[in-house]
């Protein structure tokens, strides 16, 4: 059952959410954690992923930011966390929170333990999905498409590496009624990751959304992200506040209001576990020179449901590379591209058999010209002084693609704009001159799951340090 | 004719989850909002003549206090598809920016 918004009265005071930066591994500056802590801060929260550097992420289990940026951001969390006794909330662990992204992120919190001689006891929420629980939920109609995309199809469901379902702030509430320190998060829905602290204690549910979208990604909702990594939200019973955690930055109402449109569609109503914040009617003033006071989010409550998520993992492609300034080329820059294109899917036909092609293409990228979108420059664009020009070929198997670029290295390289003349040579930076890209990765899903009860797809698990054998921590420490 | 980056401090782009991306278009003050964001020139069809948009699915949502308008569409080609050149949408405002505004 969804949960009511309880009466804001119920609520004792203002809860101080420090959002350390905008994605774990991005830069914790320690300066600001202790300026948070000396603040009042209740707990420390930060997502750390996101879908937006691609599917890639989730297909493979990967991390984005390296283990030792993490690892160097977790020690600062957890040395704040051990000494002071506040939890650390992170959602979207490893970057898309699928299970192995999970124990990634758990690997090195565990190290970092060892090492500053810590015994957090740490939650694990789980929330990868099998696929034959996918396609059940989806036969049952309880999977409803997103716009743009369709009715879930089986095939799409196969087609995914991974499939996460986005968690709400009833599964992080839940680790924190369970005594958790820490707690890694699988997928989260950014928000979720922010408000679910505030919502424990008994804030309102609006002001609490509303203050972790505002959050999400740091100083970003500051007049100057550059300067400083985090904010502090301070959640209170008639709405919440913001302010950087650097005190030579601050946040204005332009700042914080436009936060809303970063990367929505919709500014005014966004779509949560569980319901929708509106704020709509919100009001931004400016409480300090630092700091912006906001009033009026509201929370929708509605049907339970959460996003699920797929990856899958395409076909392979191999990149070549070459620098153009030849005059006669740029001055006939889109002809010459059309008859190099030609050309190379000419060669590479002649030099396999169809059948073992398969369904291959070639790409020419021209960087400097028309490289970002491919599409006509305007009439008149003047001949540009040189192009990156990028060869990309797509097939079925790694092997095929390198082999394709293999083929067509000598045509990429020296094909002339005018025949009959001495051959030329195009600048290639690299020998050997192809780069194995390895296969592109797509999201399959846009899809929500409605559900009776949060915690069907889910699974926390927990892990106490503390109660390790001694001999296993002596091992931890020195192995 | 004035040209849309003539009466705005601010236009960008960006991925909105991996299938939608989203314009911002910041004018320069209230009366420029209030004369331009029903443009022509920021129609839905305008959208499908630039982008390849499907303009049925265009969303146009004003918000009048920050004197912008947010335009969205989903994507032509899926976000890190075989023939990906703009991961984050990041660089497709740019044919905006010329973009002529009826007077």
């Amino acid at each position: 059952m969804t949960e009511q918004p309880p009466a804001a009265d119920a609520f004792a005071g203002p809860i101080k959410v420090l959002v350390p930066c905008g994605s774990l591994g991005a830069g914790v500056r320690e300066s600001e954690i202790a300026y948070g802590i000396a603040e009042g801060a209740h707990v420390i929260a930060s997502d750390a992923g996101s879908t937006d550097s691609g599917a890639a992420y989730l297909a493979l289990g990967k991390s984005k930011n390296s283990r030792g940026a993490v690892k160097r951001d977790l020690e600062i969390l957890m040395r704040a966390q051990a000494e002071h006794g506040i939890p650390i909330i992170i959602g979207t662990s490893g970057q898309a929170g699928g299970d192995l992204n999970l124990q990634w992120t758990r690997e090195i919190v565990e190290e970092v333990a060892s090492e500053l001689g810590t015994a957090p006891r740490i939650a694990l929420i789980h929330c990868e999905q099998d696929k034959a629980t996918i396609k059940r939920l989806n036969a049952a109609g309880r999977i409803q498409p997103l716009p743009p995309l369709g009715p879930l199809e089986d095939e799409a469901i196969d087609q995914c590496e991974h499939i996460v379902a986005a968690l709400g702030v009833e599964h992080f509430i839940a680790a924190l009624e369970g005594g958790a320190d820490i707690i890694l998060g699988g997928r989260s829905t950014d928000t979720a990751v922010l408000a679910c602290y505030p919502i424990w204690k008994g804030a309102p549910w609006g002001p609490a959304w509303h203050a972790g979208k505002t959050g999400e990604c740091g100083v970003q909702c500051s007049v100057n992200p550059t300067l400083g990594s985090g904010v502090m939200l301070t959640v209170k019973a008639d709405g919440f506040e913001v302010a950087p955690l650097s005190d030579d930055n601050r946040c204005s109402v332009h700042s914080v209001s436009a936060h809303m449109l970063y990367e929505n569609t919709d500014p005014f109503r966004l779509a949560e576990p569980g319901g929708v914040l509106d704020v709509t009617r919100a009001r931004y003033t400016q409480k300090d020179e630092r700091t912006v006071s906001v009033s009026g989010s509201e929370w929708e409550p509605g049907p339970y449901s959460m996003k699920l998520e797929g990856a899958s993992a395409g076909r392979y492609q191999t990149m070549m590379l070459v620098g153009i300034r030849n005059p006669e080329v740029l001055n006939d820059i889109e002809n010459f591209h059309d008859k190099l294109l030609a050309a190379l899917y000419e060669r590479t036909r002649k030099s396999f058999p169809a059948e073992a092609l398969g369904e291959f293409h070639i790409s020419l990228r021209m960087y400097g010209w028309n490289g970002i979108d491919g599409k006509p420059v305007p009439a008149g664009t003047p001949p540009p002084p040189e192009i990156g020009m990028i060869f990309v070929a797509t097939a079925d198997t790694q092997e095929l693609a390198n082999a394709i670029a293999h083929a067509c290295n000598p045509y990429f390289f020296h094909y002339p704009n005018v025949m009959n003349k001495e051959i030329p040579s195009y600048g290639f930076m690299l020998s050997p001159a192809d780069v194995p890209c390895g296969q592109f990765f797509e999201f399959r899903l846009n899809h929500i799951v409605a559900l009776d009860d949060p915690f069907e797809l889910v699974r926390i698990e927990y892990v106490d340090l503390a109660s390790r054998p001694a001999a296993a921590q002596k091992e931890a420490v020195h192995g | 004719m004035v040209k849309l980056r003539d009466v705005c401090h601010e236009i960008r782009s960006k991925n909105a989850g991996p299938f939608w991306v989203t314009f911002d278009i910041f004018f320069d003050g209230p009366a420029s909002f209030t004369r331009y964001h029903d443009d022509p020139a920021l129609s839905a069809e305008s959208f499908a003549r630039l982008y390849g948009a499907d303009a049925s699915m265009v969303k146009r949502i004003p918000v009048d206090d920050l004197s912008m308008i947010k335009i969205s569409y989903p994507r032509t080609s899926p976000q890190g598809g075989m023939v990906e050149r703009d991961m984050h949408s990041g660089q497709q405002y740019v044919p905006l920016l010329d973009v002529e505004l009826a007077d």
